[in-house]
């Protein structure tokens, strides 16, 4: 097995550029759900159950919500995108196969990938922003922080993603991951409720996960509140990041170059 | 249109394993700049797992391996620059149109810029796809998405081409058209590699072919020579009913070969006058008669058993 660190140069725009032009073939649908899904939770929920719930954390909860969601939006459209439409590029469309005979290698179609789906984050979470920002649940300017976060974000969950495409012999492969780790982490990483009253094991097993640090960032930065331990947070999810990238590298390589 | 002195692919015990099985098992090749070159065997042989091989897709287990000068794998990506592939699955990308995938495909070379529409525009000439630029792929044919494959394939000016089972699946139509234009190709100068199950496409198409099973190249040479080499000039074909009783009352002496392949005799003789005056008498028998191909070749070195 070829264990050299990811061969990292420009190539990845072609791949990345290639999903570009096909989801920019389907734009309006896809750009009207990304405005719709969050009005809807914001509303729904904020709105709807906050009335119940009061304040949390000393802010309206649809404020507190406002921040979940967006860390959560970005875990999981990077996700989907690492699995499902990577899955359907390698293995139904052997894009990557076309690729693979071109200068492009598997590294340059790993990377492209990730940081394809890290945009199509962005693309889905820069709606919420705005739906949030308009409904009056951001703070300030401060918010617009959050994009390169979420970039950041749906790389990190993009390579992690990949990681497990490598070994996936059809879609249902995937129910494993989203049963035993994606949706533990969107209910357990004070997405939509703070941990303080979980038990104590549960709180420490949450910092592990690195959507609680991509919540302990956004949710400062959106709601005004001080920001504490941001290298610390930064650090874990870059260092989810480049171990998934090396991972997925060494993974798919061996996948693809048998 | 002279040939370059440098040959195209130099393989020297060139080996791939998957476990303890050989896929291809320490073969050499010299496969000559400029010609049409084939690869044919059963299923299984290790034809493909060649072409990976090649391409740098799949490092040998063994052996050293050149393609146009580059040592492979090492130096995949700067070989890659200068070959274009038709792969034997069909891969262009189903959300685009012709013309769009043409200048994806451009793109993974890193070509792009004023001189690509030229560029886009000669190769759809040459795959006859000028009408179709806009057309969505699954409004294609088959043989319209096979000419568009090569059209792909060719779009950063390959030195050299690697077509795996190019016309499979494909009608008579469709596969005389890729023909011609594998021929225009081969006119042009470039180098050709290709596997195939037909072996009238071998014949008509390639300069030199070499035959694989179980891993192992079990004679190269140009189809004639082949022929010439490995079979007697004269076939006749026969099948129909106690056609196993004919053979071995009435013809076994009469032949020097013969092969008994699913219902059909193959009788292989210099001189077969004995046998097809036999075969005249006999009206339930029904026969044909034609001179030594590259298929008996094929079917003598590599066996009568069926490979799935």
């Amino acid at each position: 097995m070829n264990h050299s660190p990811p061969a990292i140069s420009l190539r990845w725009i072609p791949v990345w550029r290639r999903n570009f032009l096909v989801w920019r073939k389907l734009f309006g649908p896809s750009m009207l759900g990304n405005f719709i899904e969050p009005l809807l939770y914001l509303l729904a929920l904020g709105f709807g159950l906050g009335v119940f719930v009061g304040e949390m954390q000393g802010m309206p909860y649809s404020v507190f919500l406002a921040s979940g969601l967006v860390c959560a939006s970005a875990m999981n459209t990077a996700t989907f995108e690492g699995l499902y439409s990577a899955y359907t590029r390698m293995a139904h469309q052997q894009t990557w196969g076309g690729m693979l005979a071109t200068p492009l290698l598997v590294d340059d179609i790993v990377l492209g990938e990730m940081l394809w789906a890290a945009t199509k984050s962005l693309i889905s979470v820069a709606p919420i922003l705005a739906v949030a920002a308009a409904l009056g649940l951001v703070h300030d300017m401060n918010a617009l922080w959050v994009l390169p976060l979420v970039l950041l974000t749906g790389a990190s969950f993009a390579a992690l993603a990949l990681c497990i495409t490598a070994f996936a012999r059809s879609y249902d492969f995937f129910l494993y991951y989203f049963t035993l780790v994606i949706t533990p982490m969107f209910l357990l990483s004070g997405t939509f409720f703070p941990l303080d009253a979980m038990p104590q094991a549960v709180q420490w097993g949450a910092q592990i996960l690195p959507l609680t640090h991509a919540v302990e960032l956004v949710r400062p930065l959106m709601t005004g509140a001080p920001l504490t331990h941001s290298l610390l947070h930064l650090a874990v999810l870059i260092a989810y990041g480049a171990a998934g990238l090396y991972l997925a590298c060494l993974l798919l390589r061996r996948r693809l170059m048998a | 249109m002279t040939q370059n002195a440098a040959p195209a692919v130099i393989a020297r015990g060139l080996r791939k394993l998957y476990g303890a099985e050989a896929a291809v098992d320490g073969i050499a090749l010299d496969i000559p700049s400029g010609q049409c070159f084939g690869l044919l065997g059963p299923n299984g042989a290790g034809k493909t797992t060649t072409l990976r091989m090649l391409l740098g897709a799949s490092p040998p287990s063994g052996g050293t391996l050149e393609v146009l000068g580059h040592p492979i794998p090492q130096e995949a990506r700067e070989m890659r620059a200068r070959v274009g592939v038709v792969p034997q699955q069909d891969n262009l990308d189903p959300d685009f149109t012709v013309i769009e995938n043409l200048r994806v495909y451009a793109s993974y070379f890193g070509l792009s810029g004023p001189a690509l529409p030229r560029r886009i525009e000669e190769v759809l000439h040459f795959a006859a796809l000028e009408g179709k630029a806009q057309a969505g792929i699954h409004t294609l044919s088959g043989g319209m998405k096979r000419r568009l494959t090569l059209a792909r394939a060719l779009i950063a000016g390959p030195e050299l081409l690697i077509l795996d089972e190019p016309t499979t699946g494909l009608d008579p139509q469709a596969r005389q058209m890729l023909w011609q234009r594998l021929r225009t190709l081969t006119a042009q100068g470039k180098t050709l590699i290709l596997t195939t199950h037909y072996m009238e496409e071998a014949e008509r198409l390639c300069s030199r072919v070499a035959v694989m099973d179980h891993g192992r190249i079990l004679a190269e040479d140009s189809p004639a020579r082949l022929i010439e080499r490995h079979i007697e000039p004269q076939v006749v074909e026969v099948y129909g009913p106690d056609v196993e009783a004919w053979f071995n009352s009435r013809a076994r002496t009469r032949v020097e070969r013969a092969e008994h392949i699913g219902e059909t005799v193959f009788c292989y003789a210099r001189d077969v006058r004995a046998l097809l005056d036999d075969l005249a008498a006999r009206p339930s028998l029904r026969y044909l008669h034609r001179p030594a191909n590259l298929e008996d070749v094929f079917l003598k070195l590599t066996g009568r058993d069926l490979r799935d």
